[in-house]
Formats: structure tokens, sequence, C-alpha cells
């Protein structure tokens, strides 16, 4: 089937083009290479004609019109600034307008050097200003957020922040108040700007009425060195640009990348970097005799850690986490197979099961772009199951917003309550307990056709049959799946074959340590991560490697650690959850600072051996998908059962370093529905204690209309709710605080 | 030109405001006769009539509403622009507290042509008395049945909402009104799509001025013939002109179009008594003033408009010698820079230096290259703004400064309360205790 697009014929300055209809002028004008100034224009954001900075003549019409808000007629002939006087004294004219207002403390301001008012004064104003008065003044700046401050004497009004607010983020929490001069944006006294996307906002403002007060006074413009880069904290893959000064990350920005993040990122993304300078390794570490850790050389350290797992073997237990690029991975694998001689290697550092593996082989490892970002947006339906996009992928939640807001796209989610980002979709819950999603995922066959999408997050691996049941949803509807883990490194794991296929799991290794394997290597994995023991097993096993970027407690207790290049000092590519591969540079060389990969490569060197690097799928023989047992959990009187997952800001190490951020982040809470919360005895507003064994952790209840029964909800890895187990747990909950 | 009541006919009888006094003169009778006719031909009726909107543009009524799109199946919506704020413009709150019943009488006809069930009034919100008087015949029409479901067994449902505006110039602006009546932050929308197509809850609508709506009974009960016999070709029709400023008996006046503002004067019993006219203007602050030799140009559309001004709301506003142009003017502006709501910079900031400038102009300490410096500015909002506003703040200076430079350049040494003393224009002046 092909597309025909009516088009139109226009002229722009003489030039005559044939566009599309319905073409902006400005977009026309931008085709032929001829810019016309803009201000409140956005190309993502609706239209709003606010600035009047993009005036333009059009024959026959009388007034200089916006050309960022009137579409392209056939015949038109359109006049720019470079051949109308109308235009351009338009144009001057409300350049100088701008101007009179706005303070003269370029020198000072954040923007200065790449400020769009700066740059277009200087192509469209006057040289000196004609205005002697008063300038409108504000007290200065105040905060929109913990992380987003607003200086109101430098905004020109265009309205981009609000719009991108309302429009893309659809957390409209800044709003334009007051009117005619006094205009200005703001903030309900009492609710600030909470939105995982408001540093957009600072990225798209035209001018410093915006800055961060973490770039804030930092750096100017023109001392940056930038470097295009891809986003590491999670599977989104969103292209970047990261900017340093002197070898120091200043900021990072969201990068134009349509066919992923378009121009948007979230705030982890945008802000979540200091850590790279915290807690840093910066040599490698050996045990000594004593059984202190100390700094090694690195001969000194590789020759130790080849010995040790050269006597460990095919006995050593793999585990590398998350952070790993495809070019890692494929190292790992590699090291594992190749020279340790052992299957026994997983890069889930999360709960997990043999289903998963089953399915992960099947239905998900080497299938790269079967869905993309921009599927959604065409797709009938989209399910998703046990995934919580605005907190999981955040860029896949806008997407899904832009799609549902379109009225092509129904969004549909299995969860245990409606969120607020699936308001946000305009989204439909198939309110589920852990207990009861393989149930409400065979009773969601009635929205999928073969037009639809299924998103499956990977939490699905915490309910058993969960996974088989989705594949053979997918089986009889014919809808396509596509599976997001949370981390940047996971799918390019897969595909590396990172998973363990003939060998065992994540928990199945830990819990084999001291039985028949005896040495450890590990990269990337957090202990509050994997199941509890993992301490125990590290401690209790003969010999443990650690590559890793920053001190942590499994770094605490190896034998040998080498410390690796972070993000920032090495090239790579980071596999998204499309499939979709997303290079990126080295942002600054740090000397003796070298990826995981290259350290391998000295260990099987030291161990006589060399990294071969196959296509581990185009030979594994894959496992059949069987659906676990579901042990079903009943819970007791004052239980119920535990359903969890982490904020996109949270206590990830990944944030550490950064209190604006933090600041922004959201509190715990726990979650009941009114029938629950009656049984339990539970109030809404009061506090309520979650227990579970030895752990138990507190925060005010929030009565949630729209909720399964019998469960309780609360987010994983956050102040005050760091219960951090898998869903499907049974716990008991009462009313009041920890005793 | 004799005065023609129509509107004003019973307007001195103490319960014209009542249902009872609107139907002692046959009031409530031109709905029922409309019911009678076809939605369409009462378009057509009122396109045939010539009626132009009195709210301002003078944009012909029965065009407005033909743009409405019909038996689209969406809900359409008649709302009423109450919000009369125009400095110089008194003639639909007078009205509405006379005469409430001919606005609502108009509603119902003027909805059953459009087919829409729901009408709004958007009511000036600092006129509390207006309001309960618009709100009571409202209450009274429910009674007797003519608002309400199946209005007199005719199958017509009609709902009308009074709603009183927070105190903005803006919402006068019939899609800043919209925003402002669906709750929102009152600042004119992009059109297209316009209101016919999208307007209030993005549903086909039409807006109107109250004096507008309340001539229609009289047209649907006398026919076409009749409202051209009075006013011009272009400019069909009576009027209520409100005469306000240094006359002798400042009021209302239901004229037709057509009747020269000498002829108003006479009927407004002259300037005041010892003084002549200095300037004036046909209609509210937004037009250009005019000079005295062109007080014989005939007030309709067309005339005012060679005249170099526009007709406006038709509500005259007259200086006398004793009126200080500078001042006049710096306070328009700084009710336009009061009033800009501030969506689009050239409103916004232009406003705001244009006030600053002519303060200093009323202080005494303008210079002349600021006359220059301030027709520029104005040129460089007119025409370039969001909406009219913009428009109505560039008109009033350049117009003084054609015919009044001189004061403007007195104004460079000497304040304007020296040139002028401000008690003299006053209504007080001579005024001892």
């Amino acid at each position: 089937m092909t597309v025909t697009t009516q088009t139109v014929t226009v002229t722009v300055d003489g030039v005559t083009i044939e566009v599309p209809a319905g073409t902006l002028i400005i977009r026309v004008a931008e085709m032929l290479g001829t810019a016309i100034p803009r201000f409140c224009d956005h190309p993502l954001l609706e239209p709003v004609a606010a600035c009047r900075m993009c005036l333009v003549e059009v024959e026959g019409q009388g007034k200089p019109v916006p050309s960022c808000a009137v579409t392209v007629a056939d015949g038109m002939i359109i006049k720019t600034q470079h051949t109308s006087e109308l235009a351009e004294k338009a144009q001057a004219g409300v350049m100088e307008f701008l101007l009179i207002n706005h303070p003269l403390d370029c020198p000072v301001c954040d923007k200065g050097g790449e400020c769009p008012l700066q740059n277009q004064a200087m192509t469209n104003g006057r040289g000196e200003t004609r205005f002697d008065g008063v300038k409108r003044t504000f007290p200065k700046p105040i905060n929109v957020s913990a992380q987003v401050l607003l200086d109101r004497e430098r905004c020109v009004s265009c309205a981009r922040c609000t719009r991108f607010a309302d429009q893309i983020a659809g957390d409209p929490f800044i709003e334009l108040l007051e009117r005619g001069s006094k205009q200005q944006v703001g903030i309900s006294e009492d609710q600030p700007f909470d939105s995982y996307f408001s540093g957009n906002t600072i990225q798209i403002c035209p001018v410093g009425a915006l800055t961060s007060a973490k770039y804030r006074f930092r750096s100017r413009p023109f001392d940056l060195v930038s470097t295009p880069t891809a986003c590491e904290h999670c599977a989104a893959g969103c292209g970047l640009r990261t900017d340093i000064r002197r070898g120091t990350v200043m900021r990072r920005l969201a990068w134009d990348s349509p066919e992923v993040n378009e121009e948007w990122n979230c705030d982890k993304g945008r802000f979540a970097f200091p850590y790279i300078k915290e807690n840093r390794l910066t040599t490698p570490l050996v045990r000594d005799e004593e059984g202190n850790l100390v700094p090694a050389s690195w001969p000194e350290a590789i020759r130790v850690a080849a010995a040790g797992l050269q006597a460990t073997g095919q006995a050593t237990g793999v585990l590398t986490g998350g952070r790993l690029t495809n070019e890692d991975a494929s190292a790992y694998g590699a090291f594992a197979r190749g020279v340790l001689g052992t299957n026994d290697v997983d890069f889930r550092a999360r709960s997990t099961s043999d289903e998963e593996t089953a399915f992960l082989a099947n239905h998900v490892a080497g299938k790269s772009l079967e869905v993309t970002y921009g599927d959604l947006e065409t797709a009938q339906s989209v399910l998703l199951v046990n995934f919580e996009p605005e907190d999981e992928s955040p860029i896949v939640f806008l997407r899904l917003r832009k799609a549902a807001l379109s009225g092509k796209t129904k969004v549909f989610a299995i969860a245990p309550y409606m969120t607020a980002g699936l308001a946000k979709m305009k989204g439909t819950l198939i309110a589920a307990s852990p207990s009861s999603e393989v149930k409400a995922l065979l009773g969601a066959v009635e929205n999928l056709s073969a037009q639809s999408i299924v998103l499956v997050g990977e939490r699905a691996a915490q309910t058993p049959g969960l996974l088989s049941a989705v594949a053979e949803l997918v089986a009889t509807t014919g809808a396509r799946l596509a599976w997001i883990p949370r981390r940047a490194g996971e799918r390019g794991s897969l595909d590396a074959g990172l998973l363990p296929i003939g060998g065992r799991n994540t928990t199945d290794i830990i819990n084999a340590v001291g039985q028949d394997i005896s040495g450890l290597l590990i990269a990337g994995v957090g202990v509050e991560d994997v199941a509890a023991n993992l301490i125990e097993a590290i401690e209790s096993a003969d010999f443990v490697v650690s590559l890793e970027t920053r001190h942590s407690a499994v770094t605490e207790r190896a034998d040998v650690v080498l410390p690796v290049a972070a993000v920032t000092e090495k090239s790579g590519t980071f596999r998204n959850w499309e499939g979709r591969d997303r290079a990126f540079d080295t942002v600054a060389a740090v000397p003796g600072s070298i990826s995981d990969a290259a350290v391998l490569e000295e260990l099987a060197h030291e161990m006589g051996a060399t990294l071969t690097v196959s296509d581990f799928w185009a030979t594994a023989t894959k496992p059949a998908l069987v659906a676990s047992g579901n042990d079903s959990v009943s819970p007791g009187a004052g239980q119920a059962i535990l359903s969890s997952w982490r904020h996109l800001l949270d206590k990830g190490t990944l944030q550490e370093g950064e209190p604006f951020l933090a600041a922004t982040s959201r509190v715990g809470v726990i979650r009941v529905s009114p029938a629950t919360a009656a049984t339990l005895n539970l109030i809404d507003g009061a506090t309520a204690t979650v227990t579970h064994e030895e752990t138990a952790v507190s925060a005010p209840v929030i009565v949630t209309a729209n909720m399964a029964e019998g469960v309780v909800w609360l987010p994983a890895n956050t102040e005050g709710t760091a219960l951090n187990l898998p869903s499907g747990t049974c716990v008991t909950v009462t009313s009041g605080g920890v005793a | 030109m004799t005065l023609t009541p129509v509107l004003t006919a019973h307007w001195d009888e103490a319960d014209s405001y009542s249902i009872a006094g609107y139907m002692r003169h046959g009031g409530y009778s031109a709905f029922k006769k409309a019911f009678t006719s076809t939605p369409d031909d009462i378009i057509n009726l009122v396109k045939d009539s010539g009626l132009r909107g009195r709210g301002g543009a003078g944009f012909p009524t029965g065009l407005k509403w033909s743009f409405v799109p019909q038996n689209d199946g969406k809900p359409h919506y008649l709302v009423i622009n109450a919000d009369e704020s125009e400095p110089g413009a008194c003639k639909d709150i007078p009205l509405m507290m006379a005469n409430p019943h001919s606005l609502i009488e108009g509603i119902i006809i003027s909805a059953y042509a459009m087919r829409a069930n729901h009408a709004f009034i958007y009511i000036r919100g600092e006129v509390p008395q207006a309001f309960r008087r618009v709100n009571n015949a409202i209450r009274e029409a429910y009674t007797a049945g003519y608002l309400g479901k199946n209005i007199m067994g005719s199958g017509f449902d009609l709902e009308v909402v009074l709603h009183a505006g927070a105190g903005a110039y803006i919402c006068g602006e019939e899609t800043a009104l919209l925003d402002s009546l669906e709750g929102r932050r009152g600042q004119p929308r992009l059109k297209p799509p316009f209101p016919a197509v999208s307007g209030l809850y993005a549903s086909p609508s039409c807006v109107n001025n109250v004096e507008t709506i309340a001539n229609i009974p009289s047209i649907v009960n006398n026919g076409v013939d009749w409202f051209r016999s009075f006013g011009t070709e272009k400019s069909p029709g009576f009027k209520l002109f409100a005469v306000s400023g240094h006359v002798n008996r400042p009021g209302i006046y239901e004229a037709p179009l057509g009747i020269t503002m000498r002829e108003l004067l006479e009927h407004a019993g002259g300037v005041r008594n010892g003084h002549s006219v200095k300037f004036w203007l046909p209609g509210g602050s937004s037009v250009p003033m005019l000079t005295p030799d062109l007080l014989d140009t005939p007030l309709t559309y067309e005339d005012i408009a060679a005249a170099g001004s526009m007709l406006g709301t038709g509500t005259p506003m007259i200086f006398d010698e004793t009126t200080s142009v500078v001042r006049a003017v710096t306070g328009w502006l700084s009710f336009y820079k009061h009033e800009s709501c501030g969506k689009c910079t050239p409103c916004r900031e232009g406003t705001y230096w244009i006030s600053d400038l002519l303060h200093r102009f009323e202080e005494g300490h303008g210079t002349e290259s600021d006359l220059d410096k301030l027709v520029e500015l104005c040129g460089q909002i007119a025409g370039r703004s969001f909406c009219a506003l913009g428009d109505a703040a560039a008109t009033p200076f350049p117009a003084a400064l054609k015919y009044f430079r001189d004061e403007f350049v007195q104004a460079t040494h000497t304040p304007a309360n020296e040139t002028y003393d401000p008690t003299a224009a006053t209504v007080f002046a001579g005024v001892t205790r």
C-alpha cells in the first residue's frame, strides 16, 4: 500500500517548491535553508504564535502572518525577511520589544553563548537599544522544583515550557500566570513541577529563564567540549549530548534522535551523572595475606586473578549485571564459555527464572527492530504486562502517550492499580494481583489483534507462568511482542549470550556457591538487586574477582578487584529494547582506565587463552518454554500479596551525588484498595507497616480506588519503603509505624 | 434625523425590565413566530436584513451564523458577549438593566436558528446589578416556559446560563471569552479553527454582542423591509448611540444609522454650555479620534471609515477644549497596558513602553524624538499583535498626534496638568462650595 500525500506548490523568496499540504510556512522555509527567526515555535509542540518573531509577508494578505502557525496553500507567495521589507521590519520590531525588558546579564547567564535570543538579536535586531526606561524586574530566582530554577525577568513568555509540560509530559504543573507585562511562568503554591521530564523545559527554553540547580553558574557554553553519547540509565537508548569541561562532565542534553527519543529525555538521563566521579576505584585491589584488600599494580592483579580463576575454572559462576556494553558483554560471553569453560553465566541481576531464560532465548534474543518506537504510534492497541513505562522506560512512556493522544493507539495495562502514568496515556487498567496476572492476561485477549503490540517488562519473570502465557497469547492473536528490561546493558547482554543456556541462572549460581561452584566473576551487580544471600555466597566462595567502576558491597568482599572504565571513558554500544544499537564515543579519556573487554582480554592472555567472540545464538540450543509451576500463595489473616517496582528516581547507585535530582524523586507510600484497607484495618493517610520475615518498612497509606484486591503496593528501593522483594511475596501489613 | 426608539421604546416605564413590562408591548411574540419558520429561514432573514454586529467590528450577523456547520451531529453553542468593557462604551449594560427580555427573546430565536440547545451569557462581573437583573429575567423566562425543555411544545430545547467574568478587558475578545468561559485563563486562541467550527468546548459556536441579539425579535416581528427602512444600504437598522463626555445630556439615543454626530449632539443637549468640541471618538477608545469639522459625517460603518475612523461600538465620546489630549491618550494607554493579556510580544511589551513614554509627556518631559519613536512603536504593534487588543492600543496616539502635535511638543517642557487644569474638564468644574 502506498500512501499518497497531497502536495501544494508555493514560492518562498522567489524559489518555488512542492511540499505536502498542511506544512507550516516556517518548515517550508527550513526545507529551503531559510531560517526564519523564532522563539515560541517548536516542531514537536502545537503552534501558539505568541512571540510574533517569525512574521513573514504573504502576498495578498494585508498584515504579516506568523509563519509558525500558518500552513501553506497552493500558489502561496511567501516573502521572508530576506526579500520583504515588511517582514524584516516586523521582525526587527518584535525583537526590539523582546529586548526592552530583558536583562543585559548575558555575561553571567547560563544561556549566554548558546542563546536563541542572543543569536537572533544579533541577526535580526538593532545594535543599540532605543529603550531608556526602567526594566521590569522580579525577585530571582524561584524554584519551580528542586532542580528547575526560574529567572522570571529573562522569560519571553514563549510558553514552550508550559506547552511541553502539558502536551508532551502530561505534567501541567507549570503555567503562565498574571497578565500583560506581569505575565510569568509559575506553579501552584503547594505543588512543585513534579515531572520526570522537567529538564527538557530547560533545554527548550529559548532564553536563560529556566536553569538547573545542577548546572547553574557552572560553565560557559564555549568552554564545553561536546560528544554525542547514548544514555546508560535504561533500555530506552536515548541519544544524548555530553558536555565536559577539563575532563569533568558538566551537563547532559537530550539529542535529536527522531526514531528513539525524538528531542526529549528523562531527568535521570539528564542529571544523574555525578556518580561517575563518586566513590571510584582507581587502582586494582588484591587481598593480601592478612586478608586486607590493598592496592596492587595491574600486572600483579591480573596475575592473581588469572591464577585464581584458573583454579576455579569450570566451577566459576559469572554474574554480569546490567551496565555492560555490547562489546563488553561479548567479551564476558567468550571469557565464560571459551576460557573458563562454564555455562553458569547470567546477566540478570534481579529475580529471574528458568521460564524467563527459555522465554528470552525463544522470543527475544537476536531479534532486532521487530517492534520499534514508531510502531507504538501505529499499533491499534498496546498491552503492557508487568511494565510501568513512566517509571521503567520513560521514553516508551512519552511515545505511548503521544500515540494514545493522537487517538490511534489504545493502551491496556495488567497492573495492580491505575497509575498516574497509565492515566496520562489514557490507558485502561486490567487490575490484577501477582497471583491473578496470568488469568488477567488470558482475559486481555479481546483487546488484541494482529495490529497490537504486547510490551513485557522484566518483572514478568516474578510471576510463574506469566511469560509462557504471554508467548501463547501472541501466538494466538498475532500481536507482536517486545521485552523491555530496565537496564541499558540487558538487551545487548542477552544477544551476546550471557544467558545460562546449559547452565544455571543467577539465583541457582548463588545457591550453588560452596557446593559445585567455588569461584565467582562479578561485574556490575548491586547486592540490593539480587537475593540477599549474595553477600554470603561471596564470602563463602573460594575466589571472587570483581570488575567494577566504583566501590561496592561486592568489591569490598572480592579477592581481586579490577577497576574498569566508566561509560564516559570508553566508546561502545548499548542495544536498546528495540534491538537498536546505540553507539557512543569516548567523552573524556582517562589514562589507565580500560574497558571490561580489555581487562578480560588481559586475563585470558594471562591464562594462556585468547578471547574468541562468536555468534552465540547461531549454535545455541534453545530450551523449550515451559510454564513454571504456580505454587499459589494464599495470604493469611493480616497479610497481603506484595506488588512492587522501582520509581524512576530511587536509591539507585547511579543517582548518587545529585541531591537536586534526588529531591525531585517520589516518596514511598503504601497502596491498598478500599476493601483491602478495611480488611487490614488501614486508614488513608495514616502510617502502616509492611513486614516480611526480619524486614519491616513503614509509609503513609494511600487507599487507591481502582486497585486489585488483596494486594499491597509499595515502591522498591525508595527511601523508607526499600523492602526490595519480588512481587508475589506474601507480606504482613499492620497499621501504625515500625514498633 | 429623529430618534427611533425600538429597544428603548419603553425604558421610561417603571417595570420595563420585567417580563410583564416586556409582554405588555408584544414581547415574546417574535420567537413564537420564528418557531413557525425553519431555522434556515431565520438565518436567511437575518442575512437579508443586513444586520451588522454591534460589538465593534460590524461583521454581518447572518453571515456569521451561516458559518456554523448545520446538521453535523455536534452540539452547538450560542454565546452572548455581555462583557462590555470598552472605555466609553455604555450601551449593553443599560440595555440589560432596562430591557433584558429583548436579549433573552433574541437568544431564543438565534439559538433556534443555529440549532443550539445551550446559550451562555458572559457578563461583565463588575456590574452585579446587571448580573442580578439578567439572572432574574432568565428565571422569569424559565417560569413562563420560554426556556427549558420543549419550549411551548415546539420540540426545541434551550438552556441559558449566565456567567460572570472576572474583570479582564481581553475577555471581550471572542476566543479569549470562550477560554474564560471554559474555566481557563482568558487569552485569545489561535485561528483557525474559528469558533463557528471549533469554539466553546471545541464545538461549533457563535459569539454575538448583546445589542445585536436584542435586535433580532424586532426584525422577526417586523420584517426585513421595515428594518432596512432605517439606516443605509451598507449599514441598515438603528443603533443605541451612547453619547458621553462634555455634553449637557449624556445618555443613550436610539437612532437610525446615518444620523450625524451633530444631530446626535443636538439630541444630547449640545456641548457643555460655553464650550466647544475639541475632538470626538465615534465608538470607544479603540477607534481613532476625529475633529469638529467631521461632526457632519453620517454615523455609518462606511462613512466613518471613509473619514478615517471606525464606528466601533457606536458610543461617541465628546471632548471639549478643556481636555488635554496628552492626558486622555496617556490614560487610554495605561488602560491598554493594564489590560494586555501578555500572550504576544508586541502588545505585552509595546503597551509597556508606549505607556511609559506617554507618562513622560504627561509630566512635561518628553522629547520631540520620542514622538517619532512613539509613532514607530505603534506601527510595530498594529497588524503584528495576536488579536485586536494590540491594534486598539496602537490606535489613539497616532490619531492624536496627527491633529494635536503642538500639544505634544508643548508637553516636552510643560506638564499637561499645567497646560490644562484637570478640574476644568470635570463635571464639577466651576462648582464652588
